[in-house]
């Protein structure tokens, strides 16, 4: 007979082990699923995996790992240090579009002004649009008690119609013919968030998810907010007993993560995007859900994770023009690897024992 | 702008239709988390039971067949969670939302083949004489079975968590599962078949969507639908009667809207898209001053040592 142990404290071994045999699991049932799909498993399984980094195109896909990998890796960084403190910020996504829209109204105020001064602005503008978006839930939270998954999940609905809405009406592109969606920054230099290294996907996004993942694992290791942050999710009770106060971690957290999604999307509206439209948002606030947890909620796994996850739309979006691979069957994909991922983490928390029954 | 051409007793009646899939979701989450399981993946339940149920009904051109589909296609989803939870004590917050987002990608690859098509028509049940009653008729009993089936739910759960056995044990477990487990009962094998009935009503709540409310069948149709069901359970203070109260209420929230759209007010359509969220909000913000009714082992992991 079979039966669980838990272990004392989380296994080290495993706690790194996890991901990797979570993706390998995910690659099998992945495989199984493309072969159900009517495609040769290995074939696609390899085209997502080994064409963006060394098939024939890899110079033309290798920038765009960063490119989709930053705003993952951003969202991730922030979502990470509420989920380890038990914080649940589950609306990145509204918090991305909202930072997306400030970050963009903040840049086309000064059109067609050529200013250095605009794309600071900028910056701050998207950064203040996704935190006040992320106080919204903290502020309720901490006054009311309201649960923060719920009210921070039905902002996200909320900012898909302010979107729609900012597209057609407010920001609309006054040349652009009665279409929706705003003007193109990437044809208004001062706004728009190019390459800094021609050829490489290397935007200011990916210098933000950088010094994030920086930050994040200094403020972990080094800092007492960080301490604190890991306290409240071990042991809420002791945290509160060390002079911890809830409420303050809750605004931090949420703040700090609404920040960096709010930073995502207005480097993204800037720069790869270019334009605020209605379907803008493409789910990223929610697939870094599975970045950080693929991550183990560390700076540096969040890191890898991100670009595990940017792999993987990237392959998706090869294996869907080559292979015919639907789209959503790689959404599917990403979904498993959640999965597995907290059902192989049984190991890292239990131990399996077998155990022969007693006689009596 | 004609506000004239609103209808109350058409209002009233699209009230019932429009609560009837969240009502459905939520009766089924109002057991999962009364038995002490929270579970976040009603979203992802709901569209698939929605795809399934959609599915099922074209290729049989039976509704009733959907209707079963979608029940079981939202049940085998929850057996994921309760897999996930009860077997690999994973942090059910987490399982939640990887139910959800799993089931948004599943439907999805499931719906390509269905997009633009109609379901087969559910038969209305024009009760004789009952429906001939001037407002009180087309308002109460000109709806589809499934409307009365969602109330008849509502009782049911109401009369089973009140009067019955089997409520008693799922009430314990959910209150406090060490006590429940030393008692001698099942907790995981209770919390299991929990999670099982609410990933059924989950479904039957898609299914009512893509195939009643709308009916066709688009990608992330349900658009929150699943969320608000798991805030209803919360206004409900894990109350089967006041779920009720509040899937009509948020069913004419929604209604109002789409009449307000529909008649022409001067406010754009994407504000008023909004406000069901909004309104979800704020009545959970008025509720969470009063937590003292969630269950007492909500959302903890249950591992016998003993």
């Amino acid at each position: 007979m079979l039966k669980l142990e838990q272990r004392p404290e989380p296994s080290r071994l495993w706690t790194y082990l996890t991901p990797p045999l979570a993706v390998a699991v995910t690659m099998i049932a992945g495989g199984a699923l493309f072969a159900l799909l009517g495609k040769n498993p290995v074939e696609a399984i390899a085209t997502i995996f080994w064409e963006p980094l060394f098939g024939e195109f890899a110079f033309y896909y290798g920038p765009q790992l960063l490119v989709k990998g930053a705003p993952l890796i951003l969202i991730a960084i922030g979502l990470s240090l509420g989920f380890r403190a038990g914080i649940w910020n589950i609306g990145a996504e509204g918090q991305y579009i909202v930072g997306a829209i400030t970050g963009a109204g903040a840049g086309l105020a000064f059109y067609p002004a050529d200013l250095w001064v605009v794309f600071p602005v900028m910056v701050v503008a998207g950064a203040a649009g996704g935190w006040a978006w992320a106080m919204i839930p903290a502020l309720l939270k901490v006054r009311f008690g309201t649960n923060e998954i719920l009210v921070s999940l039905m902002l996200v609905y909320v900012a898909e119609q302010l979107l729609a809405a900012m597209s057609l009406g407010l920001l609309k592109n006054p040349d652009g013919f009665g279409f929706p969606g705003s003007r193109n920054l990437q044809q208004y230099a001062p706004a728009h968030n190019a390459e800094l290294v021609a050829g490489t996907g290397m935007h200011w996004g990916v210098v933000a998810a950088l010094i994030a993942v920086i930050f994040a694992y200094v403020l972990l290791n080094r800092h007492v907010l960080g301490y604190h942050i890991r306290l409240t999710g071990q042991a809420p009770r002791a945290a509160r007993f060390a002079g911890v106060r809830p409420k303050r971690l809750v605004l931090f957290c949420l703040g700090t993560s609404g920040a960096l999604a709010g930073l995502a999307g207005m480097f993204e509206v800037s720069g790869p995007a270019g334009q605020i439209s209605i379907d803008f948002n493409v789910g990223y606030g929610f697939t870094a859900i599975i970045v950080a947890f693929l991550g183990r909620l560390h700076p540096v796994g969040i890191l890898l994770a991100g670009l595990l996850m940017a792999l993987t739309y990237i392959g998706g979006e090869i294996a869907q023009s080559n292979l015919g691979l639907p789209a959503a069957a790689i959404q599917v994909f990403q979904g498993m690897l959640l999965f597995f991922l907290l059902a192989v983490d049984l190991f890292t928390n239990f131990r399996i024992r077998v155990i022969r029954p007693e006689t009596a | 702008m004609d506000l004239a051409s609103i209808s109350p007793v058409l209002l009233l009646a699209s009230l019932m239709v429009a609560a009837t899939p969240i009502l459905l979701a939520a009766l089924g989450e109002l057991v999962v988390e009364r038995s002490g399981v929270l579970n976040l993946g009603v979203e992802g339940m709901m569209i698939t039971g929605a795809i399934c149920g959609f599915a099922a009904a074209v290729e049989t051109g039976s509704p009733f067949a959907g209707f079963i589909a979608a029940a079981l296609g939202g049940a085998v989803l929850s057996l994921l969670f309760a897999g996930l939870t009860q077997v690999a004590l994973a942090n059910q917050v987490a399982s939640g939302l990887a139910l959800t987002l799993f089931g948004l990608g599943l439907s999805a690859l499931m719906g390509q083949g269905y997009v633009g098509i109609k379901p087969p028509p559910t038969p209305r049940l024009d009760i004789p004489v009952l429906g001939d009653i001037p407002i009180l008729g087309p308002i109460l009993f000109g709806h589809d079975v499934m409307v009365y089936a969602g109330l008849g739910l509502c009782a049911a759960i109401w009369a089973m968590l009140k009067y019955t056995r089997a409520g008693l044990v799922l009430r314990a477990v959910g209150e406090n599962h060490d006590a429940a487990h030393a008692l001698g009962y099942k907790v995981v094998r209770v919390r299991v078949m929990a999670i099982l009935f609410g990933g059924a009503c989950a479904g039957l709540g898609g299914a009512y969507i893509s195939l009643i409310r709308v009916p066709q069948w688009t990608e992330g149709m349900t658009a929150g639908a699943g969320w608000i069901a798991l805030a209803l359970v919360v206004f409900a203070s894990w109350k089967a009667g006041r779920v009720l109260l509040g899937a009509w209420l948020f069913g004419g929230v929604t209604v109002l809207q789409l009449n307000l759209q529909a008649a022409g007010v001067a406010i754009p359509v994407e504000y008023l898209s909004m406000s069901p969220y909004l309104i979800t909000i704020l009545v959970l913000v008025i509720m969470s001053a009063d937590r003292s009714r969630a269950p007492g082992s909500l959302g903890r992991i249950f591992h016998a040592t003993g």
